[in-house]
């Protein structure tokens, strides 16, 4: 499990890179945001939240029986969208309102 | 590459900035004027175990219920060996410091008559998604606090018996910070990646605690030779089977009991239910052939459904995702578990630093709270608030009238020097990453880890102690690169520590007392006559040395004295 940045919509602003706490995120020689250590992310989602550009795609290793899907995250307001896209493209939203708390 | 050393200043350091350390912080500014500087080797926004959120206050004391009540379970639940004190300390202030972080901005689910919703006894629901940005708001607030992010500490600077700074490095520039302090407040976390992970490969740090909480804490207070408790009771956490997400979550949100491959729910064969318990039943359910192990949750409304991927969404992603991957919910099928491999915490078991009552170390001006600080298990989120707020008031009064010292500086030049040259070493044939995996192999094969079922013994241990200590002498060969190699070798080098205080410990308990967290096959019983003790260690010339000591009560107010 890990995070790949699409490079086209990635603008280098690096507020992923400030919060990624294992510090695994470094700016490349174009200005944009890789991640230098894939296997060192833990997955906590930190930065696919802080990127406002959609460039930041949460996958599941194959080792943990990804299929190629992917999430992001939008934000609205008090809500905060999980925007899970599968292979075929298909997509499917999951909202979570930060006012409300959890059912379990 | 050279490290150029720059002094610092500050009443009070925190180390790490995460759930006990933050706590600390604002605890300090409400009740003093002293100057507070937190080091956070990442980012207090997202640091520590509160990355992803949490997703339910599991430390709290609901109606009906009593901080007696509180220590009871904990007491029970840790085989009799537990620091009362500390538990009971931190049971009575459970509910103020929920208060307090709900004032902050946490939303935490009221009924209409605007009670908190329990789950379970001591258990509460929340939305805990944004925790961390709440708790780092709340300290950017604060004008006397000081967070310095992507800074490493590395060492304290110990002089004539006292804990008067620390070292630490920045992760962006090459400076050796050396920071003095007239009192250090330890809130580092506990210690993840000693063992050989359940997804060894490319999901390597798919893991239940924080990957990049490796021990920091405890491995410096080893190496100034403050005394440490009870890292034998290790912590191995039952989790959703490749995600390693959190099955409390469906165990006791909709009540799914754990079954094995012939749909027998087996916990019951086992005893009555403790954390260690629900964990040794499941090794031994496979031990037997019965395996795979699973949550039964085929049944559940699309409704409940839908409220659980939600509330995986808001602390463990990944699960919901693999749900949806996999295009079959828990509605349709049941969620295989499994045990992770084991951790240093003492939030969960309570390895760590040997506190008095106040939260002071064995070495003067040195305090622990949090994950880092032992002897009270089930701490939790709220447990640590209340630990570190603790640790913050004993800081506070240690500091009166208290000078900052100044560290002798030949001693910083050796420790300039010593960090220097991981940027001198000739690169050699082994990466850190290398070292980093035959730690985790010694460990998992030698001192009971998941492919043992938890299981050692003292020949085995004698293996893996001598193994550990040829890595560490390797370990200081490492060849550095930028300063981000220099963490992961600090971070190894400190692991490695942290190991060889954990195999002394798992030597020393000569019973078996929690079954998997600390299995010795050499005495598979428990043996209350001998050792309802707590362990203790002190690392002093190169060797870490055992402490018996008595258990400590309820109303005790205990000091160091000997």
């Amino acid at each position: 499990m890990s995070i790949k940045i699409d490079i086209h919509k990635c603008t280098g602003c690096g507020k992923c890179r400030e919060v990624c706490p294992g510090s695994l995120l470094a700016e490349d020689s174009a200005g944009k945001t890789q991640i230098k250590y894939p296997k060192e992310c833990w997955g906590c989602t930190s930065c696919v939240k802080e990127c406002n550009f959609n460039a930041i795609q949460y996958y599941l290793g194959a080792d943990m029986g990804g299929k190629g899907s992917f999430l992001y995250t939008k934000q609205e307001g008090q809500l905060l969208h999980w925007i899970i896209v599968a292979p075929d493209g298909s997509r499917q939203i999951l909202t979570i309102d930060k006012r409300q708390a959890n059912a379990y | 590459m050279n490290l150029k050393t720059k002094n610092l200043e500050t009443d009070i350091l925190i180390v790490g900035g995460g759930t006990a350390g933050c706590f600390a912080a604002i605890t300090i500014a409400e009740n003093s004027d002293a100057k507070v500087m937190i080091a956070e080797k990442a980012n207090i926004k997202r640091s520590g175990c509160l990355a992803a959120g949490v997703n339910a206050l599991n430390a709290y004391i609901v109606k009906g219920q009593t901080p007696e009540n509180y220590l009871a379970y904990a007491k029970n639940d840790a085989e009799g060996v537990v620091r009362e004190d500390l538990v009971y300390t931190i049971a009575q202030k459970l509910n103020q410091v929920t208060q307090k972080v709900e004032d902050l901005g946490l939303v935490i689910l009221k009924d209409d008559a605007g009670e908190y919703v329990s789950r379970g006894n001591r258990n509460i629901k929340i939305n805990g998604e944004n925790i961390k940005p709440i708790l780092a708001d709340a300290v950017s607030k604060l004008s006397n606090v000081t967070v310095i992010n992507r800074m490493n500490i590395i060492d304290y600077i110990l002089q004539d018996g006292k804990i008067i700074g620390a070292y630490g490095f920045s992760l962006d520039t090459a400076v050796l910070y050396v920071i003095s302090a007239k009192a250090v407040v330890c809130t580092t976390g506990g210690a993840a990646g000693l063992y050989k992970p359940n997804n060894p490969g490319f999901s390597k740090h798919k893991m239940w605690y924080s990957p990049f909480n490796t021990g920091a804490g405890y491995a410096m207070g080893i190496r100034a030779g403050a005394e440490m408790t009870t890292f034998e009771m290790r912590f191995i956490a039952l989790r959703c089977k490749d995600t390693i997400a959190p099955t409390g979550t469906i165990a006791q949100g909709i009540g799914a009991q754990q079954t094995n491959s012939k749909g027998e729910e087996y916990e019951k064969k086992y005893g009555i239910p403790k954390t260690s318990i629900r964990m040794y039943s499941t090794v031994m359910e496979n031990q037997k052939g019965n395996g795979p192990c699973y949550l039964k949750t085929i049944g559940i409304s699309q409704e409940q459904e839908l409220d659980l991927y939600k509330a995986y969404l808001n602390m463990a992603p990944a699960q919901t995702l693999s749900w949806l991957e996999n295009g079959n919910g828990p509605a349709n099928e049941n969620v295989e578990i499994e045990g992770t491999e084991p951790y240093i915490v003492g939030g969960h078991t309570a390895s760590g630093y040997w506190i008095d009552t106040n939260r002071a170390t064995t070495i003067q001006g040195l305090y622990a709270a949090g994950d880092v600080a032992g002897g009270s298990p089930q701490k939790y989120v709220t447990g640590c608030f209340a630990e570190g707020e603790i640790a913050a008031v004993a800081a506070v009064a240690y500091i009166q009238g208290k000078v900052i010292t100044s560290p002798d500086p030949q001693a910083v030049e050796i420790k300039a020097r010593t960090v220097n040259d991981f940027f001198r070493n000739k690169q050699g044939l082994y990466t850190v990453e290398e070292i980093e995996e035959a730690m985790q192999k010694v460990m998992d094969e030698y001192a009971g880890g998941i492919s043992s079922s938890y299981v050692f013994n003292l020949s085995k241990l004698q293996v893996a102690k001598r193994q550990i200590k040829d890595l560490l002498e390797l370990s200081y060969k490492l060849k550095a690169h930028d300063l981000h190699e220099l963490m992961l070798i600090y971070e190894v080098i400190d692991r490695l520590y942290v190991c060889d205080t954990l195999i002394q410990h798992l030597s020393a308990r000569k019973e078996t007392r929690w079954h998997t967290f600390q299995e010795n096959a050499d005495y598979p019983e428990r043996d209350d006559a001998n050792w309802l003790k707590y362990v203790n260690s002190r690392f002093s010339e190169g060797e870490v040395k055992i402490i018996l000591r008595d258990l400590v009560k309820k109303d005790d107010i205990y000091e160091h004295k000997d």
